[in-house]
């Protein structure tokens, strides 16, 4: 109960300073902007296939086939806002640590009666909080397709896609939380993480089909692999459970560096 | 209420902190001395179960700061050097949310707030940004922040720094005010600040303690009645003779003088008031007694003393 509700606390007061200042403005800004910007490239491809394949199936008869909207919209769509997350996560993370270190609250945190690990958490629920709140957004575009469809599309790729870019981006929000932990300097701190998180991107780029069992290994670790199957709708408990990983990963090192920090100060 | 045992703390190869030991009771407000970089803040710091010690262990209100240190921070409110503010919140909010983090339950929050804010004469800026407070009332939020869990230990590091004039009067009584209730630690490098605020000193210089009493004792125990100042017109070296003839006079040093009148410092052994023989002999000698006046060893003098004092000269301390 209490160390709920210390995490709470501190959710709420990294909430209040995302949206006391323009981090939460200009991330919303930039992620819906960027959202409907690929969702409108997304649809017009979609409509300009179909229409060319509707005109094909007239010319030589018949019905013509019908091309999916998740191979055509959901798809790119997603995979490209993975990229916008690439980006957006370093500054939703950068001054997590660094600015409590800066401004010596820090040492506020650490002699209240809460632990460090109610700390961490706290402060990656709340930047996963904004950036989940940047997907709902986002997704106002997708809702459109339901309001004007004839036929209405299926929405399980949809949520799986959602919930991949969301895990993507919980993988980097913790790492990045850990890479804060290391800095007094947000800016330092945007720079490691973004650096970091397009290591973990590349990692993924070791994977074609003439690579050993070592690359094999190596870009099972990227990021990006797990998205597959999620954008095509199938929730594979091996992906999910590797962005599980990824992100109890980087809270563990963010807590390990919390604590080492006073062990070495 | 405090127990502090053969404390050190090393930084890498540097000592900041030598093997220090002393001990606070329930209401005492005690002042910790000594020049910037002695080890105060480290001190401070390990009480708080911010840092842990290298060696020696420190008990508060009953616990380890080591094993037990959950305990230790429910009892213990903190204001270090810098106050540990969000400088985008509002005061209130900022304390809503101390309050929060120091586990004051839900019901009694808002009360807890509204008297830190009342005793900390922060009320006048509650809803104004912290950013925009001036460096008075910062230290006064911060202030508010250490005593909004009503702790049973108050650690201060440096509760004035940065206080105009007047602030420091109203820190000190309000600080003064909360001695009693609660046991304080404080530290300062202002001397006054000690012999109006604090019941018992602990002087540390180097990581070291090198001197532990009351202000009073301090002044008295050192040099007895200490020095006098005498203004004499006359010749400074006939002046100078004469003083140094009279009974129970240490030492006289000239201290310079202008229009035919010398200033003379006057050290009488301990606890002997010479001003009468001084001024007979002065007069007798012909010589125009303009000024006398007893200088006592300030605090200041005292610190001067011990924290400077070369090594192989004994500390006077406890």
């Amino acid at each position: 109960m209490t160390s709920l509700r210390n995490i709470a606390a501190i959710f709420g007061k990294e909430w209040r300073h995302y949206f006391g200042s323009p981090i939460a403005w200009v991330a919303l800004f930039v992620w819906t902007m960027l959202f409907g910007v690929f969702f409108y490239f997304s649809f017009s491809f979609f409509l300009e296939q179909s229409m060319r394949i509707a005109q094909q199936g007239m010319e030589y008869g018949g019905g013509g086939m019908k091309i999916s909207l998740n191979e055509y919209l959901i798809r790119p769509l997603f995979h490209n806002l993975a990229v916008v997350a690439l980006f957006v996560a370093p500054m939703l993370t950068m001054r997590l640590f660094a600015e409590e270190k800066r401004q010596g609250t820090i040492e506020l945190l650490a002699t209240s009666p809460i632990t460090d690990w109610q700390v961490v958490v706290g402060k990656f629920l709340a930047a996963s909080g904004l950036y989940s709140l940047m997907i709902l957004a986002g997704l106002v575009n997708v809702a459109l397709i339901w309001t004007y469809a004839t036929s209405t599309p299926e929405w399980k790729p949809v949520a799986t896609g959602a919930l991949g870019l969301f895990l993507l981006g919980a993988c980097f929000l913790a790492m990045g939380t850990f890479v804060s932990t290391l800095t007094k300097n947000q800016i330092v701190a945007g720079i490691l993480s973004f650096c970091l998180f397009l290591g973990m991107w590349t990692l993924g780029w070791a994977d074609d089909p003439t690579s050993g069992p070592v690359m094999k290994a190596v870009a099972y670790l990227g990021v990006t692999t797990h998205l597959e199957d999620l954008v095509k709708g199938v929730i594979d408990l091996k992906d999910v459970v590797f962005y599980l990983s990824v992100i109890t990963f980087g809270l563990f090192l963010a807590h390990q560096s919390v604590e080492s920090q006073r062990w070495r100060a | 209420m405090i127990e502090v045992e053969g404390l050190t703390k090393r930084y890498g190869r540097a000592t900041a902190v030598d093997g220090i030991s002393f001990r606070v009771e329930k209401g005492e407000i005690l002042g910790f001395l000594g020049p910037n970089g002695a080890g105060k803040t480290t001190t401070m710091r390990i009480l708080t179960c911010y840092l842990p010690p290298t060696e020696g262990a420190a008990r508060v209100a009953g616990y380890d700061v080591f094993a037990q240190p959950m305990e230790v921070k429910r009892r213990v409110g903190y204001l270090p050097e810098t106050p540990p503010l969000y400088p985008d919140m509002e005061v209130a909010e900022y304390l809503d949310f101390c309050a929060r983090i120091k586990g004051v339950p839900g019901r009694e929050r808002r009360r807890r707030v509204a008297d830190a804010i009342e005793k900390c004469r922060v009320g006048d800026v509650r809803h104004k940004l912290i950013a925009k407070l001036s460096k008075g009332y910062r230290q006064r939020v911060g202030l508010a922040q250490a005593i909004l869990h009503n702790p049973d230990v108050l650690i201060l590091d440096e509760p004035t720094a940065g206080l105009d004039p007047k602030q420091i009067i109203e820190t000190r009584e309000l600080i003064r005010g909360l001695g009693g209730s609660h046991t304080v630690i404080l530290s300062t490098h202002i001397l006054p600040e000690v012999s109006m605020t604090c019941g018992r000193v602990v002087i540390i210089n180097k990581g070291r303690v090198v001197a532990e009493d009351t202000p009073d004792n301090l002044t008295r125990r050192l040099k007895g009645a200490g020095t006098t100042r005498i203004e004499v017109r006359g010749d400074e070296a006939t002046v100078l003779e004469a003083v140094r003839a009279v009974p129970g006079v240490i030492a006289a040093h000239a201290r310079g003088g202008h229009d035919g009148t010398a200033v003379v410092d006057v050290e009488a052994e301990a606890g002997r008031d010479v001003r009468a023989e001084l001024a007979w002999a002065i007069v007798t000698k012909g010589h125009g007694l303009v000024g006398l006046q007893q200088l006592g060893m300030s605090l200041e003098e005292i610190f001067l003393h011990l924290t400077t004092a070369d090594a192989e000269e004994p500390a006077p301390a406890a």
